[in-house]
């Protein structure tokens, strides 16, 4: 038993929220739903810990799973290039880069099932629970498929998964607010026309390549097709597009205000700690494996993508300090995020090579930013719990009436600007040295200008709490302890990245010497 | 050496436990306690490692020394420790504990960043005081608080972002992140520098400290004047000492703030400037850099945090009691507070430099120190300094306050607790300058005072000289009318032909550096903020795309022109820029 998991365990972290997420809609009545759920999240999260950690002993730094017997099978000739083999089946290929963002996307799931159960009370009707849960756990498959799977087909059909489910998960905040349906439409219209350039692009590079296992791909690419093929270089404006917009990097990031604002909030937390940086890793393994560091750094894309992060951060920033409604003002902030985590992957040395601590900073940013952000979340929720809404002035008066969820927001907010002893100074920090060693002066200005408008806006979610009057009426109270819980514990942890990373450092570590050596 | 903690976290821990403790006698107590178990943690590390503690670990690939004790920041640690005392006995009274966490944590930051042995652990505290330290302005609960504590805030991220970049920049390039003496010249030597400049309110980047201070708290703005400028002092005789542009910076700073501190008319502010013209003194002391020099600046801020703290402390029970604290609105209070306004007297004594306060066992190290190194036009500057000092902080805050017109006010006595404080700040004043040896040993270079006299027949005929004619020059400007807020009653008489040039000079060089003055105040507190401001809100507010609820077809098109610009670059359409 034992070993048939160990030896199972890539295709186990897909396998078992899929079929999980099928058995919870189904028999997930009578509350059954949430501890299900929960159950299946937290087993999940635990194997994707024995992946990380198998990836971490393993002497090649990789591994490997193949589905069913066709690897031995006799190749199929499907490719338009004459002479061209195509290795049929699906592989899973684990490295530190994957095995990182599996973590990341399972564990952040797992915390905010936690807290979900009194929150889905309020916001989801009781015949519905259990459909939510479920297609919570789908949207989970789809994205720890996205970040497993070695095979560039099977990556956009699990994009497509993830994205669907979290089109219906935006969707369910109708009972709250109706706007949901809009935003949810629009996230729709968007994700399609993302999903539909990358399927293309994925598309040419099987013209040109015959395969659509990655590593076979990449190698191919970078071995064999001249520099200057003219169906690479569509594929690879068209994947930079598309990933663009899957992980929202300005200006392609309209869909993510307002799905954030309307869904539900366990949904919002979810989405807002692991659907953009799964869109981002997506972009990170066709540019940095597929493609291959140099080509991508031989192209307009670093640049491009550079000026494209700092205007995020700056618009991002700007925006968030105009809103009056705090989840939106969270969503804006994530914008100029993704500014953060882009940023380090674009920052090359004078000899045309990634520099190390860079991406270090953006990967750090990853882990740090999904913990700060998904505490950030909960903390709202909590409002929402209590009061029905997140308006800046339903806040007034909450440091008082709500300590444990003001210091949530409090510490939270600190991260989010970038202050020591919280995980965003250290990736800040990575990104900042990073940006030094490489002459990117311009780009470091940005990022402490970036740090200002956090400040500001970050003032303005904390001053109404600390100095605001509460409006007379039903005394509110601190928020159930099951709700507020997951804030903690992700502000625990975000402090824990500030003083000492541990295991994380190793994987990041590892992550970035895959980036910045140009492939596992 | 992970067993060995800076002696900050005694005071930032238990400083958080504060909301915890039940309120009334055990949360008094609790209070008291605080800087003493720290002060004791301290003297334990000192004792128990030796003089020089330098204990370390890694973080982000470097070597921190969060613990460094030598004589110079055991000084300013010590003076730290006695500044929260007196603070928290003062503030005692005050039932709001968001002040009380802010003060401790406030101090327990500037303690942790004084004995900080780099310079990354110091950009650790100095952020944290930065954010600690805005909330003694906030937790004064008015909307006008509120903004001057955000524009405080904004300038202290400000200099704690350009420590950061400094620091980078400065590790890039090898030189790393020891905290010691700092080369200027590379630049991220000089982004060090202007963020020390920052937190020391170089003239120019001091806005926002005589914005802010007068705004805090009664209790808030004693803490206020005791930690955060004299950390920056500490930290620039740490890595800029005898560096040549100090002198000049200091002696502007002791020079220029004269001229604002004659025409303000809120007290604190008052006070606010005369705190930029005394830390003005300790710049050039650092600037000389002789060990005199460095001794000088040292026991000056020793000095400062006690006779500083004692006048904001008298301002603040004025304030607390009367709830006025502008010179035109007060005035002859001295009969209702007594003990404050003898508080007060001490308190301008020491800062003036009186024989047997304070300050003149202090300052006469520094000005020494500027003569004896052949700075003439500096030791002039420093002498009007003086003068100036005397002039404002002197007399015009205990005469303008305690004395002058009759205000009818008849507030009660100061609270006991207020008057514990004041009286054991009048008690250091005094005992400094009487028996001055005692701190003159804790400096860090005690060989360098065996032939400084410091009660020689010169130093007192001189000071006295000073004191004389200052007073003189308030009396006279008092009795003629020429002082700046009694303008309109001016009597005409036989030598106003003498008097008439003089008056329109000194006019013009008041309404000249008061104008000067008021435009910078202007341009830093109000335009540029204002114009940010004002982008902000009007950025993006058009309804489209970016604004993330305008028509879907809008954002889809931005993905269309987007894809074809990438194409466009990709297939080599246009040369990549």
């Amino acid at each position: 038993m034992t070993a048939g998991v160990l030896r199972n365990l890539p295709a186990l972290v897909v396998i078992v929220p899929l079929f999980m997420g099928l058995v919870t809609a189904i028999l997930g009545r009578q509350g059954r739903a949430h501890w299900l759920a929960l159950a299946t999240a937290w087993v999940t999260f635990g194997l994707t810990g024995l992946l990380a950690y198998e990836v971490l002993q393993s002497p090649l730094g990789f591994v490997t799973y193949t589905f069913g017997p066709w690897a031995d099978a006799v190749p199929l000739n499907l490719a338009a290039r004459p002479g061209a083999v195509a290795t049929p089946g699906i592989e899973y290929r684990v490295d530190h880069l994957n095995a990182l963002f599996l973590v990341i996307v399972a564990g952040m799931t797992a915390i905010v099932i936690l807290g979900a159960r009194l929150s889905l009370k309020k916001e989801i009707p009781e015949d519905r629970r259990h459909v939510f849960y479920g297609v919570l756990l789908l949207c989970l498959t789809g994205l720890l498929g996205i970040t497993i799977t070695g095979d560039a087909f099977n990556l956009y059909v699990l994009l497509e998964i993830s994205s669907l489910t979290a089109y219906a998960l935006v969707a369910m905040g109708k009972s709250r607010d109706k706007r949901a349906l809009t935003a949810s439409f629009h996230y729709l219209l968007l994700g399609t026309v993302g999903a539909s350039l990358i399927l293309i692009g994925i598309g040419y590079l099987f013209m040109v390549t015959g395969t659509l296992n990655m590593t076979e791909m990449a190698r191919i690419l970078q071995e064999e097709i001249p520099r200057r093929n003219k169906t690479v270089s569509t594929a690879f404006a068209l994947l930079l597009a598309g990933f663009g917009l899957k992980a929202a990097l300005f200006p392609l990031h309209a869909w993510l205000p307002n799905a954030y604002t309307y869904s539900p909030s366990v949904v919002s937390t979810f989405l807002a700690s692991t659907a953009t940086k799964v869109g981002l890793y997506a972009g990170l393994r066709f540019y940095f494996t597929i493609f291959g560091a140099d080509y991508t750094i031989s192209t307009f894309a670093n640049e491009a993508l550079l000026f494209l992060a700092c205007a995020a951060i700056l618009h991002g920033s700007v925006m968030a300090i105009q809103q009056t409604n705090v989840k939106r003002l969270l969503a804006y902030s994530s914008v100029a995020q993704i500014g953060y985590l882009v940023i380090g992957f674009c920052l090359v040395d004078a000899s045309g090579h990634p520099i190390e601590s860079g991406v270090t900073g953006s990967l750090l940013h990853v882990a740090n930013h999904a913990v700060v952000k998904g505490a950030l979340f909960v903390a709202a929720g909590a409002v929402v719990y209590r009061c029905g809404a997140v308006h800046l002035d339903d806040l007034r008066g909450l440091a008082r009436k709500m300590p444990l969820t003001f210091t949530a927001f409090a510490v939270g907010g600190l991260s989010l600007i970038g202050v020591p002893l919280t995980g965003g100074f250290i990736s800040k920090w990575h990104i900042v040295s990073g940006a030094i060693e490489g002459g990117y002066y311009p780009v470091v200005a940005v990022i402490l200008i970036g740090s200002l408008l956090a400040v500001v806006y970050v003032l303005r979610m904390i001053e109404p709490m600390v100095f605001g009057k509460p409006e007379e009426g039903p005394q509110v109270g601190e928020a159930p302890p099951s709700v507020i819980l997951p804030a903690w514990i992700l502000i625990g942890i975000s402090i824990y990245f500030g003083v000492n990373g541990g295991a994380l450092r190793e994987l990041v570590e590892g992550a970035a010497k895959t980036i910045a050596g140009g492939g596992s | 050496m992970s067993s060995v903690f800076s002696p900050g976290w005694v005071a930032i821990a238990l400083g958080l436990l504060i909301p915890l403790v039940p309120k009334g006698k055990a949360r008094k107590g609790f209070l008291l306690l605080i800087p003493i178990l720290s002060y004791l943690y301290l003297l334990y590390l000192r004792s128990a490692v030796g003089v020089e503690v330098r204990p370390e670990f890694e973080l982000l690939g470097y070597t921190m020394f969060p613990v460094y004790i030598d004589a110079l920041s055991f000084a300013f640690g010590t003076v730290f420790h006695i500044a929260l005392l007196l603070g928290l006995i003062f503030a005692l009274h005050v039932d709001d504990w968001t002040q009380h966490v802010a003060a401790t944590v406030y101090a327990g930051g500037a303690i942790g960043a004084v004995f900080a042995g780099d310079l990354v652990t110091l950009f650790i505290y100095w952020e944290l005081i930065a954010f600690a330290s805005a909330f003694l302005i906030w937790a004064r609960r008015t909307k006008r608080a509120y903004k001057t504590g955000q524009r405080y805030l904004i300038w202290q991220i400000v200099s704690g972002l350009l420590l950061l970049a400094g620091i980078l920049v400065r590790a890039d390039a090898g030189l790393g992140i020891e905290l010691g003496t700092i080369e200027l010249g590379s630049p991220g030597s000089l982004l060090i520098f202007v963020a020390f400049g920052i937190k020391c309110a170089w003239p120019g980047l001091h806005c926002w400290l005589s914005d802010a201070y007068p705004e805090a708290t009664p209790t808030g703005a004693v803490f206020l004047s005791a930690f955060t400028t004299k950390l920056a002092v500490y930290a620039l005789a740490r890595c800029f000492a005898g560096n040549e542009e100090l002198i000049w910076i200091g002696a502007g700073m002791a020079g220029f703030p004269i001229f604002f501190a004659v025409i303000e008319n809120d007290m604190r502010r008052v006070l606010a400037y005369s705190l930029i013209n005394q830390v003005g003194f300790m710049v050039v002391g650092i600037g000389v850099g002789t060990e005199l020099a460095i001794n000088g600046a040292t026991a000056h801020a020793f000095a400062d945090v006690l006779f500083k703290g004692l006048l904001f402390m008298t301002m603040g029970a004025v304030l607390h009691r009367t709830g006025k604290i502008h010179a035109s609105d007060l005035g002859g209070l001295y009969k209702a507070m007594p003990f404050t306004a003898v508080c007060c007297l001490v308190g301008a004594a020491s800062i003036s430099a009186f024989p047997l306060f304070s300050a003149f066992a202090t300052k006469g190290l520094i000005m020494d120190a500027a003569a004896n190194n052949g700075h003439a036009f500096v030791w002039f500057v420093l002498l009007f300094a003086a003068a100036g000092v005397f002039h404002h902080a002197g007399i015009k805050i205990p005469f303008f306050a305690f004395f002058g017109h009759d205000s009818g006010l008849r507030p009660k006595s100061a609270p006991l607790n207020m008057k514990i404080a004041m009286g054991l700040g009048a008690f250091g004043c005094i005992a400094i300058g009487c028996y001055p040896w005692a701190l003159y040993d804790m400096l860090p270079h005690p060989g360098a005072l065996a032939d400084y006299h410091v009660y020689s027949f010169a130093h007192v005929l001189s000071q006295l000289q000073i004191l004389f004619f200052s007073a003189l020059a308030f009396v006279t400007l008092m009795l003629t009318g020429l002082y700046p807020p009694e303008l309109h009653s001016v009597n005409l008489d036989a030598d106003w032909l003498i008097r008439r040039p003089l008056r329109a000079i000194w006019r013009v060089l008041i309404g000249g550096f008061g104008r000067i003055a008021r435009g910078v105040q202007t341009l830093c507190l109000e335009s540029i903020p204002r114009s940010a401001a004002q982008f902000v809100e009007s950025y993006g507010s058009e309804r489209g795309a970016l604004r993330g609820r305008g028509p879907l077809g809008s954002s889809v098109l931005v993905v269309m022109i987007l894809l074809v610009v990438y194409l466009a670059f990709s297939l080599g359409l246009v040369p990549k820029p």
